[in-house]
């Protein structure tokens, strides 16, 4: 049986405050390859600690998380962050992409930090935008594209690395209904081609989508059918 | 990650916002120019003060001697003597006293009531070789040689105004001049006597006819020395022209040259390097400044570089470089504006502008030094900031 991507093991995080703020108490959660998981819930459920714990960019207090097989509350700083790059692919709900490159060059971005040759980038980064639908787009300025253009080239950048997990944080909140349904189907896609995706999540039309859906409240999550 | 796309995300990162990044260099420009302009024209000016001092001054050595009641101090043969020292060029001794400064000249014994009928002039005994020590230029005819002077020859050489004064101005008749009543044929005319101008407007006579003027023993020692030895030869010419009288000769040596340039130097550098200095420091904070704002203003893109796997090093060395470019701009701009104004300089007063090579390198380096130090902080801010925080 293949290593899990994610296996979360009794994972707290709390907030030092007075009196200190537990944000997840005690989550187990197991996302294995190929799946297509949707973590929903309200603001203030711990949807983005979660997410940010599983995105490597912050640490739980207590428990462990295997990414990929690889235990990472134990690791330092500096391979945290060569795992990040390495293995995960971030989509965000503001895009993030960088106003003054254009499109090819935001895509390349995701290489810059990694072990990746600089021969061929650009034609790696012009296949996965080709794999997003964006191919005609390379040379334009992020701000000339629409919401759901910009969405597809931060997949396109996320996808670039060839992460193990596709992390996705409301990917679909700037977005209106035709332009998340076009973000949907290139999710399906992507899944479809093996990628393991998660996506964090407040609107019940996207966690529909995906094959397992997880409640967050309170810290705590619950598998729903 | 590869040094070559460092370097291109801080191009990117510094070409993103034109306008920001030429306004933050201005500060170095400024302070880098003023360096420049100050290094340079003080090195320029120096050497040229230097070189107008090598030509005449640096090499002129005179010495005085007194009347002595125990005959003379020097005789009118020493001179020859002194060119055996080393660095000695020519010498020639001159005789010159109250009575002869003042002696009636006329250019003929007619008397024309519509001239001045004749001028005062001074008179002055002096070697054949004056020409040479001076760097005299005959206008017309020769100087008297030595013959002149063994043969007694009652020739005189006028000094250019002198001619003037008693209007002479061609000598193919022979003219003659008359002193104390006793003719005497004028055989040349001597002019760009800078080193002793006062010889313009006197009449030079051969040492032997001295004493019709009352000018027996010498009274002034005039040396050319090669270039850099008017020390030395200041110090040996008393020796050398009376040895036994060293210490009643008065000898004028000009000033070392080392001197003049460092003199020159102190008086331009001092202020307007603190002005650089100043300005620099100013074009720092500017760069600081800038920098740190640019870093509040791109911490999305901080949290993004560091979610795609950019280490806190990355983040910093981005933003390290960012600021270094901006100051090696400034450098590179001041460094060129600063040599262009030095040559400018130079030009007008039709000086040799004097460019040091090891300043237009130090100069971008500096400015680079400049930003380097100007984004230390900022850089450490931008990579000490927490991921997690970046990109809420």
């Amino acid at each position: 049986m293949p290593e899990p991507v994610i296996e979360l093991t009794g994972v707290c995080r709390e907030f030092p405050s007075d009196p200190p703020v537990r944000a997840l108490s005690d989550v187990d959660l197991r996302v294995e390859p190929g799946d297509y998981l949707a973590i929903v819930g309200p603001s203030g459920s711990g949807k983005s600690t979660l997410l940010n714990i599983l995105g490597l960019l912050d640490r739980p207090s207590s428990g462990s998380y295997r990414l990929d097989g690889v235990e990472t509350t134990e690791l330092r700083d500096g391979a945290r962050t060569r795992l990040r790059g390495a293995r995960i692919g971030f989509v965000f709900q503001s895009f993030h992409l960088l106003p003054h490159r254009t499109v090819v060059e935001n895509v390349m971005l995701a290489e810059v930090y990694g072990p990746h040759p600089r021969r061929g980038r650009r034609a790696r980064a012009e296949q996965a935008l080709e794999q997003v639908g964006m191919g005609h787009r390379t040379g334009f300025a992020p701000g000339r594209l629409s919401g759901g253009e910009r969405q597809r080239v931060a997949i396109a950048r996320a996808l670039m690395a060839r992460p193990a997990l596709l992390l996705c944080d409301e990917p679909t909140g700037n977005l209106d209904s035709r332009n998340t349904e076009a973000i949907l189907d290139l999710f399906d896609g992507l899944r479809a081609q093996g990628l393991t995706i998660l996506v964090i999540t407040h609107e019940d039309g996207v966690s529909a989508r995906a094959g397992r859906r997880v409640r967050i409240g309170d810290g705590l999550l619950t598998e729903q059918g | 990650m590869d040094l070559r796309d460092l370097w291109a995300e801080s191009l990117a990162g510094m070409l993103a916002r034109p306008v920001r990044s030429a306004l933050t260099t201005l500060g170095t420009v400024l302070g880098i120019t003023t360096l420049v302009v100050t290094l340079g024209i003080a090195a320029t000016a120096g050497n040229q003060i230097v070189g107008r001092f090598d030509e005449l001054l640096a090499t002129s050595v005179t010495v005085d001697v007194p009347p002595s009641s125990r005959g003379p101090l020097v005789s009118w043969d020493a001179p020859g003597e002194l060119r055996r020292l080393r660095g000695v060029v020519s010498a020639t001794a001159l005789a010159q006293n109250e009575e002869s400064s003042n002696l009636v000249v006329t250019a003929n014994n007619l008397l024309d009531p519509t001239r001045v009928f004749g001028q005062t002039l001074a008179v002055v005994a002096a070697g054949p070789n004056l020409p040479e020590t001076t760097h005299g230029r005959l206008l017309a005819g020769r100087f008297y040689d030595a013959g002149h002077v063994a043969r007694h020859d009652r020739v005189v050489v006028l000094g250019e105004q002198a001619a003037a004064m008693l209007g002479i101005t061609r000598l193919d008749h022979a003219p003659a001049v008359f002193i104390n009543d006793r003719a005497y044929t004028v055989i040349g005319i001597i002019g760009d006597l800078r080193r002793e101008r006062v010889l313009a407007s006197a009449v030079l006579v051969p040492p032997t006819l001295g004493p019709d003027f009352g000018l027996k023993d010498v009274t002034r020692v005039l040396v050319a020395t090669q270039l850099g030895a008017a020390e030395l030869i200041a110090r040996q010419a008393p020796l050398a022209l009376s040895p036994s009288n060293v210490g009643e000769l008065q000898v004028i040596a000009p000033a070392g040259p080392r001197r003049a340039r460092d003199g020159a130097q102190d008086d331009v550098n001092g202020m307007f390097l603190i002005l650089g200095l100043v300005s620099l420091v100013v074009g720092a904070v500017g760069i600081a400044n800038v920098t740190l704002v640019t870093v509040m203003e791109r911490v999305a893109e901080i949290g993004l570089r560091r979610a795609l796997g950019a280490g806190r090093r990355h983040i910093a060395g981005q933003f390290l470089l960012e600021s270094s470019l901006i100051g090696l701009t400034g450098g590179v701009i001041g460094a060129s504006l600063g040599m262009a104004a030095v040559v400018g300089v130079a030009a007008v007063r039709q000086w040799t502008p004097v460019l040091d090579i090891r300043l237009a390198l130090a100069a971008p380096v500096a400015g680079a030094l400049v930003g380097l130090l100007a984004g230390l902080y900022p850089a450490l801010r931008a990579a000490r900031m927490e991921p997690v925080d970046a990109l809420r």
